[in-house]
Order: structure tokens, then C-alpha cells, then sequence
């Protein structure tokens, strides 16, 4: 039972980070769009998709509470204002989404509330997850950490890790969704992106070699542990040579996959525990009790069909958007 | 533990909490009257009642947005802000409100898709059935979350083991007279929001004398409505009366005002609770046995009084005695007008009173107050406990949360829902000053089930249509 909702769990997160990844990625990239039409191109191409993107971060919280109630309170508490900021940039963003079409004098709040919001709160993710590698500090289960004990040199360049990663999934889903001035630039800020990423990626490990983050160890422990980053360098490969190719559906599953990776690494590195090295996954769990009385509404018949509806959806919205279409009937 | 960011914490949760609970109040209310709207046109086929659905459709996307937007919020804070009660509760709490959440997902998933997607594409009884559906799915929502927040209020089927609330018999959680009493009650409460807004919607209408048709219909309807539900939702109140004198002695004396024991009580309509010298001043009071006959059903039966509970678990007495008597107060203004109004609009009187319109115009936000109120009798009135008897508030806070960040959070919410709301209210103000459009509405773009905002975008999102649907 606690295993079944590991993997719901497990598979809640790594749809979250995918599907809104796509669309706070193209709110970065939207702040640096410079012209109406490519905003407009922008926003349609996540549009059908992003509040039910975004559903998945609430379905995430509550599996969490209800299957692992420490995990919850330890780390929105521990987390706390990193949390409180993201829920900010969330709703900003959402609600940019909507109201920026009911007005025209104030479009430009919204559009500034838009990229903003989705810089925040992919700012505050990637904090978040660069604390809890780097470790956030317990005494006895308990935080101990400080009001800023999340802030670190690393967490911050996770932090901006993330918007890179985020940008980069964003700008492969426009090279995909959209055509003409949308999809050129987006194919020119791809390779940008990819190398900006690759940075990254190189600078954390070194990080961690320099500081032996306690997650290096594992890594000598469990060798087994080496094939996510083989899948993830095979995939920045084909990567590379789709970007050379102006491929448009490439590389959005390539860096899809790469994510994929990078997430594998992350939850197979922190194994058994689910904050690193201070709850495991069985101290967390609830008790069976309210495990099962979940797993008989929820778990079998609501969440399979949330993940029926989710691929429908994607389904119906498959193609490439026309950009000047939609105001054919005006 | 830092009270200063205990006492910015509940603030914080109240604020919250109370922007939330306006927009589920009122699309609980209008997906009800949606379907009889609908039940209505499908049986009489009168064209007037597609308008009117259609328009209130519109509302009640925007509404529906603002909620879910709002209510994200709610789950985390419980983490942020109160992690030793999210920790012990989590295993009861926790799944009633995934429940919430995925009987939510299911709702916005599907039905009303086929609300948004137009008539065009299904049969009218499956567009009916998908509004029922709809308004069925607002319900289950409203059942969960009363679920949850009735065990916080009598708390039962569970054991403490290791410090953590393990449940040991759901049924005892879910169905139990105190969630039966509260969930009709907090129902009832949302059908006459939505009675109301629409009755005041078509008075505003007369007043203005546009839209004649669709006023009329809604002014009758929304008035006839309340007119029929005031009076039951007297009495399921009075049913949670029962329950908080049963279960909550300490809050039913607060809202009494009620300061020693008494055999038969007295009931106090009025008073200045004066909590320091344990005493009302300016009372206005019915003599014994009135309040024995309204807190229990008895002439002789036995009343507690605050003194005979230790201070230490009295709530604050001056807000829930007031809070409630505000809730009463709105209900009986909105039975009298409710009454008045359709006893006048059946005798074909009431579109020639101008200042019964004007008043049943004006009534639309005593609902929302009454709900607010009736809500801060409830939760205030539940204080110092956070789990009724068992947990204190004090000691469910995070309890490392410092003052600074308790500011910070709350300063934060606080600008980020002023400016959405104000805008969210003008919109929906805009909305209903324009009325309703006379011809039928068809979706001239592409709305999708996720953006139930976008109904009423003034210009289309670019968006492919579904394969083979369009063009």
C-alpha cells in the first residue's frame, strides 16, 4: 500500500515538473518576447493546458498530506517562505492568464504579472529542490534550520538551474506548437538554452565534488544508479543533433527525457528516505487505515482517470496552433 | 513559540479563508440554478430561459476561476503555517480533502466541458444531465470539505497513537449527525447566495428597465426560491444549535453570551458582552425558559454558563456573539424580503415598488455576509481549540515560525488577493451590467474545460480545434 502511493506519488511530481515545466517555461520566455502577435502566439500554445498543468502540483499536495503527512508539515514548514512565494508566482500567473484578456488599457499588468509570476515560482521549485539535496538541517525529525536555512550558493544556482531547464522545455514545446516568427525565435534560443542547461548541469557536479554533498556517496554505493545520466547524455545527443537539423518535435521529447533522467537520479539517489537522510519513506507513510480508505476511491478509479483525461486532452490539443486563425471570426 | 506569529498566523488563515469561501458560496448556489434554469427551458422551451442560463454561465465561470485560484492556497498554508496539526491529522484530514480535490478534477474534467463545448454537439438531456452533474460535483466539494471541518469540530472514529490522529472508523467520520446537520446548512446557505444575486440581478434590471423578460423571470424565480429555502435553512441552523450545545458547550455559551449556569436558561437577544467582569451590559434578554427552548429543545433543560469553564478554554466571546447575531440578523432580513417580495411579484405588484426593488438590489451582499458570520461563530467560537477538545490552536502552529515570516506571508496575501479581487469583482460587476445577450450564444472560438475563465473573454485565445470538430 505505502508502495502503490510512492508511485502515484512519484508519477503526480514528475508529471507536474513535465507538463507545467512546458508552460512556466514559455512564461519566461514570454517576458522577452517583444511584439503582440508573439505573445499571443505564445500564450495559445499553452493555453488549453496550463490550469490543468497546474492541477497536478495540488494533486501532488494532497497525496502528501494524505499519505505522508510528516513530508508535508516538515517541509512547507521547513520551507517556508520559498512555499508561500511560489503559491504567489502561481497565482499571478493564473490569473494573468485570464485577465489579460478581458482588458486592453491594463494588458501590460498582466503580461508583466505573467512572466513574473513564472519566474518566481520556477525560481522558488528549483530552490527548493537545491535545498533539499544540499540538506536541510534537523535535530531529532525536527527542522533546525532558520528562517533562510533553505538559502545556500547551491540552492540559488538550482534555482536558476531550473529557469534554464524550464525555459529550454518551453522553447522546444513553441518549436513544436507554433509556426512562423514564434517558432524561429524559439529554435534560436533552443541551442542557447541546451548549452545554458549543459552548464549548469557541469557546475552543480562540480559543486558537489568540491563540497561531497552527502548525495555523492549514494552514488558510489549504488553504481546501478549511472544509467539515468547515460539516458540523460544519450538524449542531450540526439538533442544536439536535432537542434543542427531545425527538427521542431525532437527536442521537445528529448529534454522531456533528459527531465525524466535528471528526476530518476534525484528520487533513486534519495532512496529510501523522501527528505534526504533525515524521514524515510515507512516513517512518513500514514497508517494503513487512511492508505487504504484512498486507495479504493482515489487511488483505483479517480486517479487512473485523471490520467485518461490528461492524455485525451494532450491528444485533442495535438498540432501545431495557427496563429492567425482565431480571429476569424471577429 | 512565538505568539506574535501565532496571532499573524490566524490572521492570515482567516483572511484567506474568508476571500475563498465568497466564490464557492456562490457557484455552489449558481450551478443549482443553472440546472433548474435548464430543467426549465427543457420542459417549457421558452427561449428566455436559455438567455438567462447562458448569461448566468458566464458569471459563474469567472466565479468558478477565482475559487479554485483562491482555494490552491488553502492546502499549502495548512503545511506552511500549522504543520503540527497537518502532521497529527494528516491521516484523516488529508484523504477527505484529496477526495475534495479529485471529485473536483472530475467535475472540471468533464462535465463542464460539455457545459462550456455548447449545446450544439450533445443531446439536451445530456446538456442537462452534464449541468446537474455539474451542480452534483459543486455539492460532493462542499460535502468534503464540511467532512473535514466537521471533525475538526467534533472530532470522532479516530485513536491517538505516537501523536498522530489515526482513523479507525470512517464511517463514524463521514456520517455523523454533527456533518448532517452543518453540510444541508452551509448547502442551503449557497443556494440563497445564489437566490439572492439573481433575484438583486433582475431588480437592478427593473430598476434600470432593461431586459424585461429575463428580470422578471429572475426576480420571481431568485425571490420565489429564498422564499421557500429561508425558512428550512432556519431550521437546519437550529439543528447546528443542538449540535454546538451537545458538543461544544463553551461556544454555545459565547454565542448566548451566557455567563452562569441556569436551569431553564434565559435568551439574550442583545447585549455588550463585558468579558472582563464576567457580566453583559445594555442586555435585552427573554426571560427563562426561552433559552433552554431555542439551545435545546426543553423548557426545563439545564444551560451551562462560561463560568463554570475554565478561562483558559473560553473562545473570545465578543466575536462569536456578535458574528452570530450579524448571521441571524441578514437571515430574518432576507426571509422578510424574500416574502414580501414574493408575495407582491405573485400578485404582479412588485415590478411598480420601486423601493422594494431598490432594497432587493441592495440585498445581495447579505448573504455573503451572513455566510462569513456564520462561519467566524463556527471557527472563532471553536477557540482555543483547533481540534475541538483535543488540539489547542496554540499548539498546532508551526512551531518554528517566526514572526518575520508570518509578516512577510501575510503582506503577500494580502496585496496579491486585494488586487485580484478588485479587478475579479469589477469584472463580474461588468458582466452583469451588461445583461445577458439576446441572441443565443454560441461559443465563437474555442473555450476548453480547463479555462472556465474564458467564457467570457471579450476576444478568442488562439487555439486549434479538436480534430473533426470545427470548420
Amino acid at each position: 500500500m505505502v508502495m502503490f502511493w510512492v508511485s502515484v506519488l512519484a508519477i503526480s511530481i514528475l508529471l507536474y515538473v513535465l507538463l507545467d515545466g512546458v508552460d512556466l517555461g514559455v512564461g519566461l520566455l514570454f517576458g522577452l518576447a517583444n511584439s503582440e502577435a508573439k505573445r499571443g502566439g505564445m500564450l495559445s500554445a499553452v493555453a488549453p493546458i496550463w490550469d490543468g498543468n497546474e492541477t497536478w502540483l495540488v494533486v501532488t499536495a494532497v497525496i502528501l498530506w494524505g499519505a505522508f503527512p510528516v513530508v508535508f508539515a516538515t517541509l512547507l514548514s521547513a520551507l517556508y517562505l520559498p512555499v508561500i512565494a511560489m503559491l504567489l508566482g502561481l497565482i499571478l500567473r493564473g490569473v494573468a492568464f485570464e485577465f489579460r484578456y478581458k482588458t486592453h488599457r491594463l494588458r501590460w499588468i498582466w503580461d508583466f504579472s505573467f512572466a513574473g509570476g513564472s519566474l518566481i515560482a520556477t525560481f522558488m521549485q528549483g530552490l527548493m529542490v537545491g535545498a533539499l539535496v544540499e540538506g536541510l538541517q534537523f535535530t531529532n525529525g525536527e527542522y533546525s534550520g532558520g528562517e533562510v536555512g533553505w538559502l545556500t550558493p547551491f540552492a540559488v544556482l538550482c534555482g536558476i538551474g531550473l529557469c534554464l531547464g524550464y525555459a529550454l522545455l518551453g522553447a522546444c514545446w513553441l518549436a513544436k506548437k507554433c509556426d512562423a516568427d514564434v517558432r524561429e525565435v524559439a529554435h534560436r534560443q533552443i541551442p542557447v538554452l541546451a548549452v545554458g542547461v549543459l552548464a549548469f548541469l557541469v557546475l552543480v557536479f562540480a559543486y558537489a565534488l568540491a563540497e561531497h554533498l552527502p548525495i555523492l556517496h549514494r552514488w558510489i554505493d549504488r553504481p546501478y544508479l549511472f544509467v539515468f545520466p547515460a539516458i540523460g547524455s544519450v538524449a542531450a545527443t540526439v538533442l544536439a543533433f536535432s537542434i543542427l537539423r531545425h527538427n521542431d518535435h525532437w527536442p521537445f521529447y528529448m529534454v522531456a527525457l533528459i527531465f525524466v533522467s535528471a528526476f530518476g537520479t534525484l528520487a533513486f539517489s534519495f532512496w529510501p528516505y523522501m527528505i534526504p537522510f533525515a524521514i524515510t519513506i515507512d516513517e512518513a507513510a500514514s497508517p494503513r487505515s487512511s492508505l487504504e480508505f484512498m486507495f479504493w476511491g482515489c487511488g483505483v478509479v479517480v486517479f487512473p482517470l485523471m490520467l485518461l483525461y490528461t492524455v485525451i486532452s494532450y491528444s485533442v490539443f495535438r498540432g501545431k496552433v495557427r496563429a492567425a486563425s482565431g480571429y476569424e471570426h471577429h | 513559540m512565538d505568539m506574535t506569529a501565532l496571532l499573524l498566523s490566524r490572521i492570515q488563515f482567516a483572511f484567506t479563508i474568508t476571500f475563498h469561501i465568497i466564490f464557492p458560496s456562490f457557484t455552489i448556489g449558481l450551478a443549482a440554478w443553472l440546472t433548474i434554469l435548464e430543467a426549465l427551458h427543457l420542459g417549457t422551451g421558452r427561449p428566455a430561459y436559455r438567455v438567462i442560463f447562458e448569461f448566468w454561465l458566464k458569471i459563474f465561470g469567472v466565479a468558478f476561476g477565482m475559487g479554485v485560484v483562491s482555494g490552491i492556497v488553502m492546502a499549502f498554508q495548512l503545511g506552511t503555517n500549522w504543520s503540527v496539526l497537518s502532521r497529527m491529522s494528516g491521516p484523516i484530514q488529508g484523504p477527505l480533502l484529496m477526495y475534495e480535490t479529485f471529485t473536483a478534477f472530475m467535475l472540471e474534467a468533464t462535465f463542464f466541458g460539455v457545459l462550456i463545448f455548447g449545446r450544439s454537439r450533445v443531446p439536451p438531456w445530456f446538456y442537462f444531465f452534464s449541468t446537474a452533474m455539474v451542480a452534483l460535483g459543486t455539492t460532493f466539494s462542499a460535502f468534503w470539505i464540511m467532512v473535514n471541518n466537521s471533525w475538526m469540530q467534533v472530532p470522532s472514529g479516530y485513536v491517538l497513537e505516537k501523536g498522530v490522529f489515526v482513523p479507525n472508523d470512517w464511517s463514524k467520520i463521514l456520517f455523523n449527525s454533527v456533518v448532517w446537520s452543518r453540510f444541508p446548512h452551509m448547502l442551503l446557505a449557497s443556494y440563497l447566495t445564489g437566490a439572492f444575486c439573481v433575484a438583486a440581478t433582475g431588480a437592478w434590471y427593473m430598476l434600470r428597465r432593461v431586459y424585461h423578460a429575463e428580470s422578471r423571470i429572475m426576480l420571481r424565480m431568485g425571490l420565489g426560491l429564498a422564499a421557500v429555502l429561508m425558512p428550512i435553512q432556519l431550521f437546519f441552523g437550529h439543528l447546528n444549535g443542538i449540535y454546538v450545545n451537545t458538543y461544544q458547550p463553551s461556544k454555545m455559551a459565547a454565542i448566548e453570551g451566557r455567563w452562569n449556569d441556569e436551569k431553564p436558561g434565559s435568551e439574550v437577544l442583545f447585549a455588550w458582552p463585558d468579558v472582563k467582569n464576567r457580566r453583559n451590559l445594555f442586555a435585552i434578554a427573554l426571560p427563562p425558559p426561552f433559552g433552554s427552548l431555542i439551545d435545546s429543545d426543553s423548557l426545563t433543560a439545564a444551560e451551562t454558563g462560561l463560568n463554570s469553564i475554565p478561562p483558559e478554554n473560553w473562545p473570545p466571546v465578543v466575536i462569536p456573539f456578535f458574528a452570530f447575531r450579524i448571521m441571524v440578523g441578514c437571515g430574518l432580513v432576507m426571509l422578510g424580503l424574500a416574502w414580501l417580495g414574493s408575495y407582491l411579484s405573485f400578485r404582479h405588484r412588485l415590478a411598480y415598488i420601486r423601493p422594494l426593488l431598490w432594497l432587493t438590489f441592495l440585498s445581495f451582499p447579505l448573504p455573503f455576509i451572513a455566510i462569513i458570520t456564520g462561519w467566524f461563530t463556527a471557527e472563532v467560537g471553536r477557540q482555543p481549540w483547533v481540534v475541538f477538545g483535543v488540539l489547542r490552536t496554540a499548539e498546532a502552529m508551526t512551531p518554528f515560525l517566526t514572526a518575520r515570516e508570518a509578516t512577510i506571508s501575510l503582506a503577500i496575501f494580502c496585496s496579491v488577493y486585494a488586487f485580484i479581487f478588485l479587478f475579479g469583482t469589477f469584472y463580474i460587476y461588468r458582466l452583469i451590467r451588461t445583461g445577458p445577450a439576446r441572441q443565443p450564444f454560441e461559443v465563437s472560438h474555442i473555450v476548453v474545460p480547463n479555462r472556465p475563465m474564458s467564457l467570457a473573454d471579450e476576444e478568442p485565445i488562439q487555439v486549434p480545434s479538436p480534430v473533426g470538430a470545427r470548420e
